[in-house]
This record gives C-alpha cells, structure tokens and sequence, in this order.
C-alpha cells in the first residue's frame, strides 16, 4: 500500500534527517530515488531547482513533491497524489514535533549530558560525508550527458558546474540568479 | 488579534517569503520573533538555533514548534509549524500538479537542462563549507570519506547510517564513562 509506504519513508526521514535542508535532501535522495523508485534522479534534481526557486523549507518541498509523484506513479489520480503530498510532508514533520515536545517538557535537563555533546560532533563530520554523496549520486548521465555519447551536453555541463561553484564559492553570487542564469544557458544552448 | 492568528500569520509570512530555506531563514525569523513581536529574548533565540540544529527535522519548523510551545502550548506550536509549511506546500503542490510530463515541453527540458549541473554544484558548495566547520583533522578524515563511500558506491541508506554514528557514540560515551567511575574507585 503505497500511502503506508509514504508515511513510513518520510517519518523515517524526518527523524533521522540531521543536518538541515542538505543534510536532509540525502537522506530523502536515498529514500525516495535509490531505495522507492518514486523519482529518477533526473526529477529529484529538478526537484532541488524548484526548491531552491520558490520560498520555503526545502525538506517540506522534497516532501511535497515526492510524495505525490509517489502517488500518481502509482496509478492514482491527482487528487489522490495531492493526498499523498499531504500525508508525506505530514509524516516528515511528526518525528520532530513529538521530539521537540518531549525535550521542553522533559530532556532539558539532560541537555548538557557530555555523551549528548560526543554525539553531535560525531554526526558533524558524518553529515559532511552524506552532502558529498548526496553530489557524487547527483553526478549521472541523466544530468550531466556521457563525454561518448552526447559530447556537447557534457561539456557544457561541466562548465554550467564549474562556473555555479566558482560563481556561488569565491564571488557569493546569489544562488537564485545563478539557477536563471544556468537556465537561460540552458535555452540558448540546447533549444 | 489573538496570538494564535498572530503567530499563524508570523509564521506565514517567514515561510511565505524566505527563499533559499535552512539558514537564510535566520535573519528573518530573529527580526519577526525576537525584534518585531518580542515572543524571544536574542539569548533565547540563539539557544534555540543550537537546539534546532542538534534535533532532526526541518530547522524553521522546530523554532516556530518551539516559539508557539513556549508562548500556547500545544495548539501554538501546532498552528505556528503549521503556519510555516503552509505556503510551501501549496506552491509545490501547484507545481506538482501543473507541470505533469513536462519533458514534452521543449524550451522547458531546455532550460532544466542547464539547471541540473549548476544544482548540483549548490550541493558541493555547503558540503566544501561545512568541511570547515565540522572540524575536520587528518584522524577524522576518514569518518566523511567512508560514509561518502558507504552511500554512493556500496548504496547505504543514510537513515542507517546516521542510527549507527548515534548508536555506536552513545554506547562508546556509556563504556567510556563506566571507565571513568572504575578508575576513579581505584
């Protein structure tokens, strides 16, 4: 039952998704493409586009979308897809509701415990490594075009990379006007 | 306007006109909940960033679950998350809805086209960041290295992963204490 389903991947999401929006999206990255099938990798990147795009948590967009392309692919109608959108993000922000309630009314006191503190600069440079799978997975075909079989597309790619990385890093240009910009490449380029 | 509405609308407007999400929330937030409408003091606030970054979950959802706790219990925080998902949610709804086989569009496949590598570019970039700030030193190194590994070419999933980094320091913080109290008895 694909609605089970949802809700069970995005509570699981929700309550191990440390690490803010980036940190998130691997988790949902893993979850909703590598694991479910619910997206390809091309959908799920347009997806991060959409999200960075539009105002709003990331993790509530990924989930949103997901889920209710999860539903439709699934054979439902839209209606039953703006369900499933409802229920995923639903699901995702329960874990952290009920925890945030149980530690004001509870844990506080335990806030300052050292194995809690051990415990967070662990997951510190945990975290760093599943951004940089969640980029290494994002490196596909699907994405980036193969140097053999779509020589331009690659190339191309390569450079809208390097120069979004340049651009966003060392000049700290708005990564919003950096997406148009790649899109406009983009149109001007492939259309 | 009762506080209820109050907050709803807060959290609206923060969730409404915040692009970017995570930390570009920040500034927004502090100036709506701290300066504007006084629900925190800025000692409070900062505090409540540390808290909502160690917890799991959407950053500006657990501060608006936390303000509305504080200020209504309850129903606060319930209508103050709520307040902060609505507009999203319904963008990318609309989104959803409307833009159904859109790789038949041409100029549009276009444009995502060149999106998609400069995506993934805005990834590798608070990864390169965040190296920074975690703390990084050469015994470290290999903790980023393999769950990178573990996840891209062995197919992990990160959910396992982040239980096993908690799990495994909890009982290494647990053992190691229990050292402690031993070597302090003798």
């Amino acid at each position: 039952m694909i609605f089970i389903e949802l809700f069970y991947t995005f509570f699981l999401i929700g309550l191990f998704g440390f690490g803010g929006g980036y940190g998130m999206l691997s988790m949902i990255q893993g979850e909703v493409v590598n694991n479910h099938h619910w997206l390809t990798t091309q959908e799920f990147t347009d997806v991060i586009a959409i999200s960075q795009m539009t105002p709003g948590p990331i993790g509530v967009n990924a989930a949103t979308f997901a889920g209710y392309r999860a539903v439709v692919n699934a054979g439902y109608s839209p209606m039953m897809g703006s369900l499933g959108s409802a229920l995923a993000t639903f699901a995702e922000v329960l874990p952290q509701f009920l925890l945030m309630i149980i530690i004001m009314k509870v844990l506080m006191k335990y806030w300052h415990h050292p194995v809690k503190n051990m415990i967070f600069s662990a997951l510190r440079p945990t975290i760093v490594g599943l951004i940089a799978a969640a980029t290494l997975l994002l490196m596909t075909p699907e994405n980036f075009g193969s140097p053999m079989v779509t020589p331009w597309q690659f190339w191309v790619s390569v450079f809208l990379f390097a120069s979004t990385f340049i651009g966003t890093f060392y000049f700290k240009i708005n990564p919003i006007r950096m997406i148009c910009m790649c899109g406009i490449a983009g149109f001007l380029l492939y259309y | 306007m009762s506080i209820y509405a109050e907050g709803f609308k807060t959290c609206f407007k923060i969730g409404l006109f915040t692009l970017g999400g995570g930390y570009a929330m920040i500034p927004i937030m502090q100036h709506e909940i701290v300066e504007k409408h006084k629900w925190l003091s800025e000692e409070d606030f900062i505090d409540i960033i540390s808290l909502s970054q160690a917890l799991p979950g959407i950053f500006a959802v657990n501060m608006s679950i936390y303000v509305g706790h504080k200020l209504k219990g309850l129903l606060g925080a319930i209508l103050f998350a709520l307040g902060m998902i609505l507009p999203s949610f319904t963008i990318i709804l609309l989104i959803a809805l409307c833009f159904h086989n859109y790789s038949q569009w041409h100029w549009l496949e276009a444009i995502f086209k060149g999106i998609r590598p400069a995506v993934v570019a805005l990834i590798a970039v608070p990864c390169v960041k965040m190296w920074k700030t975690a703390n990084i030193k050469l015994t470290t190194i290999w903790v980023p290295v393999l769950t990178a590994v573990l996840i891209w070419l062995v197919g992990i999933s990160p959910v396992w992963i982040i239980v096993a980094v908690v799990a495994g320091t909890f009982l290494y913080g647990f053992v190691s204490k229990l050292d402690d109290e031993k070597e302090d008895k003798l």
